[in-house]
């Protein structure tokens, strides 16, 4: 049950792939131990948002929507908790929930091991997890969000070639068939 | 083989999650006056339907209180009814003695302003039984120095005379009675004549020539000829003239408030005495007197 299996979406054949144990949540932790102490000695890597990356990835390869958007419940939790004070909890959470969610969603439908599809859908989950963010701010907390700008074009784009080479180091996780 | 969730399993349970994390940041968030924002959203979900319930319940209790709870009603209208009769019995009384204390405060500013004059006060005990004589009784006598055809008057104006007197009462005749009247005169010209009941509210003023010019509204007092009243006492005001052969009819409204006296004033003597003009005696009465004057 540990092999990699296929999933049958009309007449494309979709992989489903499986980890090595712990793997997922290694993963978890340490784009959120890096997310919260990187920025610290390099603040310029605050422009990345890794455990999005991971939610994206891990929703893209399980191709499970329940489990992709509990992870990212999960992983936009924590990242809420380390935080601090002025990030509510559920803050991050609800980003990342409809992240790990599309991205379960878009893995059981397309090939997604192409770079450049990883790029593309990177970008857009970026965009995405961004302008949710901005919706939280402006309906809920009642503060001026940019839903986006040329800053974030840029954080989009980093975040997407930078989550394509992270996306081939993660591949390795994966037992193979 | 693994289990893969329908589509419709996990929308579900992502709204589920993303329901729990909404409450979740809700209960965190704090709007800046109205606390946090799970109350903000719980009294705005809840509002209708308290308000709902409110009025279902107001109308059941309408309908309870009105139709179904009215076995102590009628035992309740009947106390409030009691009560609403007693209380009006006090606001009757304390009216009354209201005017009796705005009354007695004009007849003391009255025996003040004359302090020469020796009088005596005296209260409307009895009334005529009949319409055909206009006379009242007062509570004053023989004992009291009163005596037949002294003068009896108000702060107002004459009243009439004195014509029974007994130890402790006496009866007087108002100008109003068809027997009652005083020597008069008109203010202005000073053109005497006398002035008599004729059983009715109002008095005639008699043998006042035609040519007399007399307006209505021109004030008449006692002009001391009957020897029963003073001079200047006021008479009353006429109220409609009417020419005549060889005289004219004068109607009089007396000044005097003769079918509601309750306190008067008895001249103990019939020499002249100086009474001063209505207007300077209205100064003197309480609120109540001087807020009958017409």
């Amino acid at each position: 049950m540990n092999e990699t299996y296929e999933l049958r979406s009309g007449e494309t054949h979709i992989e489903v792939h499986k980890f090595y144990p712990g793997a997922v949540f290694l993963a978890a932790v340490v784009a959120l131990v890096f997310q919260a102490t990187g920025p610290v000695y390099f603040p310029k890597l605050s422009i990345l948002d890794l455990p999005m990356l991971v939610t994206i990835y891990f929703g893209l390869s399980r191709r499970n929507p329940s489990t992709g958007l509990l992870l990212g419940m999960v992983i936009g939790l924590a990242q809420d908790a380390l935080s601090g004070p002025t990030v509510p909890l559920g803050f991050y959470g609800i980003a990342k929930t409809v992240i790990g969610y599309l991205a379960s969603s878009i893995g059981a439908r397309l090939d997604t091991e192409h770079p450049a599809a990883r790029f593309a859908l990177i970008f857009s989950f970026f965009v995405v997890h961004q302008g949710i963010m901005a919706l939280i701010r402006r309906l809920l907390q009642s503060e001026p969000e940019v839903w986006l700008n040329l800053h974030l074009v840029i954080a989009a784009a980093v975040n997407a070639f930078l989550g394509t080479l992270l996306f081939l180091a993660l591949d390795r996780l994966r037992r193979s068939s | 083989m693994v289990a893969i969730p329908s589509k419709h399993k996990s929308l579900t349970l992502l709204a589920g999650v993303l329901l729990a994390q909404l409450l979740l940041l809700a209960v965190q968030i704090k709007r800046d006056s109205r606390g946090r924002l799970i109350r903000v959203w719980a009294i705005s979900a809840a509002y209708p339907f308290e308000r709902s319930g409110a009025w279902g319940f107001e109308k059941i209790r309408g309908v309870w209180t009105h139709y179904f709870a009215l076995q102590d009603t009628e035992k309740e209208n009947e106390a409030l009814r009691v009560e609403n009769d007693a209380l009006k019995l006090t606001i009757s009384q304390l009216q009354g003695r209201a005017a009796e204390a705005d009354r007695l405060a004009a007849l003391l500013s009255f025996k003040q302003s004359h302090e020469k004059v020796p009088i005596v006060g005296g209260r409307v005990i009895a009334a005529s039984a009949g319409t055909a004589s206009r006379t009242v009784e007062i509570d004053r006598g023989e004992r009291d120095g009163v005596r037949r055809n002294m003068a009896v008057i108000t702060p107002d104006g004459a009243v009439g005379k004195v014509i029974e007197v007994y130890r402790d009462t006496s009866q007087v005749l108002l100008l109003t009675d068809k027997e009652g009247g005083a020597g008069a005169m008109l203010v202005d010209t000073r053109t005497q004549g006398p002035v008599g009941g004729t059983g009715e509210p109002t008095m005639l003023m008699k043998y006042v020539a035609t040519e007399e010019n007399v307006p209505v509204g021109e004030k008449i007092v006692t002009s001391g000829m009957d020897k029963i009243f003073p001079r200047d006492i006021p008479i009353g005001t006429v109220v409609e003239v009417k020419a005549g052969n060889p005289f004219k009819q004068i109607r009089v409204q007396p000044a005097a408030k003769l079918d509601r006296l309750e306190t008067v004033i008895v001249l103990l003597t019939q020499a002249p005495v100086e009474f001063k003009n209505e207007a300077q005696v209205s100064q003197g009465p309480g609120p109540a007197a001087a807020a009958e004057k017409p």
